[in-house]
Parts: C-alpha cells; structure tokens; sequence
C-alpha cells in the first residue's frame, strides 16, 4: 500500500479528515471567543460548541476506523491504532471541556479561550497519535504542550498556579531540547527522519549499535519520559498537577499521557524495532524506576491531587512495561490501558472539583471523611473510580482488564519480561494502601463535627461522573470487544523481539558480498 | 568560487565579518536594552552580507527581512512593554566565578571553531567546489527553498502555522488584564 498523496483532496480527507475538521473548527471557535466582552454566559456557549466539534471530529475519527483505510510510508499513518487513540483522546478533551465549564464558572475565570485551547491541544495530539516522522512528532508535542502549559496558569489569581505553570513551562521546554537534540542524532546516524525509512536503514546500513543512534535514541527517551512523567523525570509533575485548575491536571494526567504514549510506541516500534536490545534494558529500567517511585511517594501524600499526581506517575511505569515488552500485544494493551485510566481519572477530578472549596486552597484526603453519609452516591462513584485506578477486579471494572492485558502483554512476548510483570503486581499491592485509604476514608470514619457539606454537583459535572462510572463498569463486563478491535488493526510495526534476531542475520547477509 | 579567490572579495568577507563580531561584543556589553537591540540589527545585516557572498542571496534577503525587520520590532516592543526601568537598576546577577566559567566555555568554542576549520570535512557533509553557485546560476536561489517546502514538507509547513498561533493565543490569554465577569 503506497502512502497517500496529500496532494489529492479525496486522499487528503482520507488520511487527514478529523484532524483537518478539528483545527479549522477551532480556528473559527477562537474567532467568536474573541468576537465578544469575556462573560460567564460566553464562556458557556463557546464551551458547548467546543464540546459539539469534539463529538462530531470523534464520531468522523470512528467512521474512518470502520473504513478500514491504510497507508504505509509517508508522514501519516492511517491504521486502526490512530483511529483508537484518537478516540481516547477526544473523549479526555470532552471531559475537560465539560468539567472546565462548570469549574471556569465557579472560579470566575470567564475565559472562553480557554476550551479553545483545549481544541488546540487535542488537534497537537491527534497528530501524534498518526505522525510517521519525526518532524510531525516534534510539531505535535510543541501544539499539545504550548496550549496546555498556557491551560496551567489559566487561573491568574492563584498563586500555585502561576507557580505551577511557569515550573513546566521553564521543565517542558527543558525536555523539548532534549527531544529535539535526539532526533537530530537520529537523523545524523540514518539521514532520514521518516519513521519507516529509518527501520529500514538501520536494518541495512547495520546501525544498531552506531553511537550516534543510540544516544539519540536515549535522549530521545529522556524528552518523552518527561512529557509522560516517568521517574527520573517526573519531579514537575506533583507541583504542576497540584497548582493547575482541576479540569486541566485531568487532562495533563491522562490526555497528555496517552498522545504521548501512542507516539512513544510508534515511535519506538515502526523506527527503532532493530535496536531493540539497545532500548530495551533502558525502557524496563525506567518502568521500574517509575512504578516504585510512583506508589511509594503515593503512600506520603495527604493532598488528593497531589497523590493523584503520584499515581500518574505510577500509571506511567505500567504503560512503560507494555512498551519494554515490544510484543504484538502491547499496542492494543496500551490503548485499553489509557481507556480505562482516562475513564478513571476524569471521573475522580470530576469529584474533586466538586470537593473543592475555593480560595485556592487544596483539597486534602481528609476532606472526603465520611463523605457516605452526606453525599452517598458521590462517595460510591469515587470509590468506584479509586478501585478501577487500582486494578480491583469487578468493581474497580476496566482497570483491573487493564493491569491484566499489560501483564499479558509482558508475560506473553518472545522475550517474556517475568521481573517487570513481578515488580508490577507487588507496586499495584502496595497502591492499593493510598486508593483504599480514600475509601475507608469515605465510608469509615465519622464526618468532623461543623464541616460543611459540598455545594451541589453542577449538572456537566455528575454527567462525567456518571458516563465515567458506567464505561468503567462495562468495560469490566464487557472488555473484549475493544481488544479486539484495537488487535485486528494494530499498526504495521514489526513486533520489535521478533525482528531483532531477523535485523542481525540480514545486517550480516549485506557484509559479507 | 573556483579558482584563486578575488583581493576584492577577500577583504570584503573579513570587513563584514570583523563588523558582525565587533557589533556582536558591543550588543552583549551594553546596559541599555534599546541600544542592545539596535547594535544586534548592525550584526544581522553584516551576516545578510556574508550569506550573499556565499552565493545564499535569498537567505540574505530574508536575514534582513525577518531577522532585522521582523524579529526586532518584535524585540523592541517587547522591552517598551515590559518597562524593564532604568538600565542601572538592573543588576548583574552572575558573580565572577560564574563570568570566569562563561568565558571558558566561550573560548572552548571558539577553539573548537578553529580545529575544525583547520581539520577536513567528512565526504558526506561537504559539497564541491563551486556546486552552490553552479545550482544558483541553473535554477535561481529561491526554488530550491520553495520546492522543498510546499511539496515535501508542506504538511510539516502547515502544523507549524498553528503552533505559532497557539503561542500568541496562549501569551494573550495569559498576559491580558483580565476584568472580572459581569
């Protein structure tokens, strides 16, 4: 299959459409958001067209996946996997946009450019999620990142937000330098920045073990690992999670991860799958690094965001497991994986927002004691929430589907990874001490004398709750029919273990004439 | 340029690039933000000369355009609307410990410019000789900028356009003074 011609406009829809539809349609929203006075009721309107654009982008994204389209080669991938990610994305972008209307609102931030910048972000991380070259990598993460550091410090009243916000814009530029410098040594070793052409040069050209390639290959794994807060690089991620508006740190902590991590994989799987015992040891040390660190911080935190934070970075190290197995298997555990955790996370920022008492001042652990017995249904949706974030089967739905197939994953590659599936079920063990702690804290312990009860859920706000808590619970049910359709299209990447011994015997074929 | 080089080219490339590091020194010396920028115009326009001797006229021409017409004004509004205030207010924050390793580093650069042009190019980096006047003469300056840029990469192009976009909308939606709602 050639790649498509970008040039031709029926083949430029094929492959471009929904990301097209998006960016124009946000161009327009931004026209009108500037058009009038900033107002509550503005703010409102631009939120719920901005909402519209996104059901419509994710319903054409959806058709294009039952199109069966594909393309190999060229700067733009169009299989099922792009197509899956992309729906991911944008349902993080319409809980953010929901959630952000309500949440604008009672923080009297009436900027309706705010939900336009969310659009932005998502057109950036649609481009991940298909880009095929290294350049369109480069260009998604600068769109997605530039909108949502501005999103950080939305809020100019607050003190920790304008803290938090420049701490990741001064750290995200930091690791775009890195990104950046990497892919330049790629280029330098392979001459190419298409993600094809460079597998297929370092196959030829026997570069595997060229310092230039795996230097940039690891510099290359330092920029993503920031964008992503994988351990070492995950100390902005606590302060920047905790001082941004909640809507934001949702779509930070599972949005942002999962444009990352879709480039990540296909990066890694379609450019560098002959390099695989160069990475490999390099991506399992970092989701080690990053699982351990992620829940035992975790246990420490009192502040509810600033533990969500941790377990963001814990999530990351088990996402991190599905890549270092390289096996055909982890794309579409990855994407069920990010699934579920958006589900999750979007659902608990949803009750934290509801939690939140204003004044800028954080929402502790201790401020959901006894939460049963004034406010029973929204205690049960976060408990909900807490389990799935855990992996508990049944009740906690998806999430515990998502531990297993990532584990399935690992266990189940040519080159099985037993120690990172061991160190995962023991940092799951031990998360279970800060998600069950919020539960007992909900429906065991008395509510303090005199504290008042949350104000009343706003109605764009329960609505994510409740759309969170059933697509948890029926994914729990029912969880194979996504798998499934993620697995019968997943990306035309050569499982990376299986190609490494094939890219030795056909380096040695072209020595010897 | 094959063949023994010009006396009258010659001095000409050493004249402007003597201007363009003599105006570089004073741009980073001055106190005054305004003069700065200004000195940093003179070197601009001492590269957009060397670029044209190198047979590189377009991106002479656009060196002036963009880098000395746009990016200064640009320069020049941000410093009047920041107000930094008067120059001798603001405080150099370095010590000498921290001027003596800059000025290291800096002459470990400039060592290393000067082994590499005493050393030879790799094949695969260095072009023939007289190759870049040669293509300028068969297809002009500008095409084999053009070509490249709205076929091959244009899509690359396009992204671009719109993560300027995001910037400028993030700076003003951060840097207005906001009104409270009515």
């Amino acid at each position: 299959m050639p790649p498509f011609d970008l040039s031709i406009p029926a083949q430029l829809t094929a492959a471009l459409g929904p990301d097209l539809l998006l960016m124009g349609g946000a161009s327009l929203l931004l026209l009108w958001a500037a058009w009038r006075e900033p107002s509550q009721a503005h703010q409102r309107a631009v939120g719920y067209a901005s909402m519209a654009l996104t059901i419509v982008v994710g319903a054409y994204a959806i058709w294009s996946l039952y199109q069966l389209r594909s393309a190999t080669g060229g700067p733009i991938a169009v299989d099922n996997f792009r197509w899956m990610a992309d729906a991911v994305i944008l349902l993080g972008t319409l809980f953010t946009i929901a959630l952000s209307i309500d949440d604008n609102e009672r923080e009297n931030i009436p900027v309706a450019e705010s939900h336009v910048l969310v659009l932005f972000a998502s057109s950036g991380m649609m481009l991940l999620a298909a880009a095929q070259d290294l350049m369109i990598v480069f260009l998604g993460i600068e769109l997605m990142s530039l909108s949502v550091y501005s999103q950080a410090g939305i809020n100019r009243r607050s003190a920790r937000g304008a803290e938090g916000a420049l701490k990741y814009f001064l750290l995200g530029a930091f690791a775009t330098a890195f990104l950046l410098y990497g892919m330049a040594l790629v280029y330098g070793a392979t001459g190419t920045t298409n993600l094809a052409d460079i597998s297929s040069r370092v196959t030829r050209l026997g570069l595997a073990h060229s310092p230039l390639l795996v230097i940039g290959i690891g510099l290359l794994l330092i920029g993503f690992g920031f964008k992503v807060a994988a351990a070492p690089f995950h100390m902005w991620a606590p302060d920047v999670y905790d001082g941004s508006p909640s809507p934001i740190t949702a779509y930070m902590a599972a949005t942002v991860k999962a444009a990352a991590f879709a480039a990540l994989l296909r990066v890694w799987m379609e450019a560098f799958p002959a390099a695989f015992a160069a990475w490999q040891p390099a991506v399992a040390g970092l989701a080690v690094a990053t699982m351990i660190v992620g829940n035992a911080i975790g246990l420490a935190q009192r502040n509810i965001k600033r533990m969500l934070a941790y377990s963001s970075i814990a999530h990351a190290g088990f996402l991190l497991v599905a890549l270092a197995a390289g096996s055909t298997q982890s794309g579409s555990a990855m994407l069920f994986y990010l699934l579920a955790y958006t589900l999750a996370t979007f659902g608990a920022f949803a009750v934290i927002i509801v939690m939140a008492r204003g004044n800028d001042r954080p929402v502790m652990i201790d401020d959901f004691a006894g939460l049963w017995s004034v406010r029973p249904w929204l205690a049960l949706g976060m408990g909900i929430m807490m389990l799935s974030l855990l992996g508990f089967p049944v009740f906690g739905g998806a999430g515990f589907f998502a531990k297993w197939y990532v584990l399935q994953a690992a266990l189940q590659s040519p080159t099985p990874q037993t120690t990172l599936a061991v160190i995962l079920v023991l940092t799951t063990v031990v998360s279970a001490g800060y998600y069950l702690y919020v539960v007992m804290v909900m429906f065991m312990k008395p509510r303090p004398e005199g504290s008042i009860a949350p104000g009343a859920t706003p109605a764009l706000t329960r609505a994510v709750v409740v759309f969170s808590v059933i697509a948890i619970l029926l994914l729990g049910i029912v969880p194979d029919r996504f798998v499934r359709l993620a697995r019968a299209g997943i990306m035309h990447a050569v499982p990376t273990a299986d190609a490494a011994p094939a890219a030795t015997a056909s380096t040695a074929g072209t020595a010897t004439p | 340029m094959p063949g023994p080089t010009p006396l009258f080219y010659t001095f000409h490339f050493y004249l402007f690039g003597l201007i363009a590091v003599a105006s570089a020194l004073v741009f980073v010396t001055r106190k005054s933000p305004v003069a700065a920028a200004m000195w940093l115009v003179v070197t601009m326009f001492s590269l957009a000369a060397l670029y044209v001797m190198l047979d590189a006229q377009f991106i002479g021409a656009i060196q002036v355009l963009v880098y000395a017409g746009a990016i200064m004004v640009v320069f020049l509004f941000v410093i009047m609307l920041l107000n930094l205030g008067e120059p001798s207010q603001i405080a150099d924050a370095r010590g000498l410990g921290w001027k003596l390793a800059a000025g290291a580093v800096g002459l470990g650069l400039l060592a290393e410019i000067f082994a590499l042009v005493r050393g030879t190019v790799a094949q695969p980096f260095s072009l023939p000789e007289g190759y870049a006047a040669q293509q300028v003469a068969a297809q002009g300056a500008i095409s084999p900028i053009a070509g490249p840029l709205f076929h091959q990469y244009l899509l690359a192009f396009e992204i671009t356009s719109m993560v300027l976009l995001t910037a400028i909308v993030g700076a003003v939606v951060l840097g207005k003074r906001r009104t409270d709602a009515r």
